[in-house]
């Protein structure tokens, strides 16, 4: 028997996690992997809720949020690389101009 | 008591690996970092019964999508970050006002008395999932495949060398 507030309480300090790495990070990959770990723990609320509601689309929900990370994850990439091959850094503070 | 304290090992590992892809320098310890998240997330869906979740958590996310960070990681190169100056205004308030937040909303949950969660309170079989994937949620399953089919397409057009799009007539000339 574990309280709903603890999985809550936990997907929140995920979506905490990388919300500060979203900030703070200078590197793009690492920025991007903040915004995965922000969408693992949203997930995570998501499986709690359909426990907690007994109903079972939350976790269809989750397979949704996973297809959209997984096109989000190939066309972000496929940005990175050819913002890196544009501009020879990842610095997102570097990278201030949309034209080259 | 057993659910507890394995939902709170999972819960560690998680924070643990979270907190560690915050302090890591070099981009290939925070993907690696997050690989680690994701499985102890896979253990959490496992503790609520959401089997096949689980086993997509590890198959697509742990897999496949970190797989591919960790390629483009190791093709751009990518060395350890900069350090850079952090403003003192966001040091000043911004950590205070996010802890007290923080701390808030944690306190309201806790005391919201939402009831508790039993191991395995709702199972999710294949074949439930199934059923409403191919049934409720038929629409926006297929509206899925149509963004997936977009997104190979646009990575392909977005990844793909300048001159490698150009015509190869020119070469011979």
């Amino acid at each position: 028997m574990v309280p709903l507030s603890y999985y809550l309480v936990l997907s929140g300090i995920l979506f905490a996690c990388g919300v500060t790495g979203f900030l703070i990070k200078r590197n793009l990959i690492t920025i991007f992997m903040s915004i995965e770990l922000m969408l693992n723990g949203v997930n995570l609320s998501f499986v709690a809720f359909a426990a907690h509601w007994q109903k079972l689309s939350g976790q269809v929900f989750v397979f949704f949020v996973m297809v959209v990370a997984a096109a989000e994850a190939a066309v972000g990439l496929a940005i990175i690389i050819s913002v890196f091959r544009t501009r020879q850094t990842l610095n997102v503070d570097q990278v201030n101009l949309l034209k080259l | 008591m057993l659910h507890l304290i394995l939902f709170l090992a999972f819960g560690a590992v998680c924070v643990a690996g979270a907190v560690n892809l915050l302090a890591q320098r070099h981009p290939i310890n925070s993907a690696l970092s997050l690989v680690v998240v994701m499985g102890a997330l896979a253990g959490e869906y496992l503790l609520l019964g959401a089997e096949f979740l689980g086993a997509i958590q590890v198959i697509v996310y742990a897999g496949a999508i970190m797989v591919v960070f960790v390629f483009v990681i190791m093709l751009l190169n990518a060395g350890e970050e900069e350090r850079t100056k952090g403003s003192r205004v966001a040091l000043l308030f911004g950590v205070p006002g996010m802890l007290t937040g923080s701390l808030l909303i944690a306190w309201v949950l806790m005391h919201s008395g939402m009831g508790s969660i039993e191991v395995g309170a709702l199972p999710g079989p294949p074949k439930a999932i199934a059923r409403l994937l191919f049934h409720d949620f038929l629409l926006p399953f297929e509206v899925t495949s149509v963004l997936v089919l977009i997104a190979i397409m646009g990575a392909v057009v977005l990844a793909a060398r300048p001159e490698a799009a150009q015509p190869k007539q020119e070469e011979e000339n």
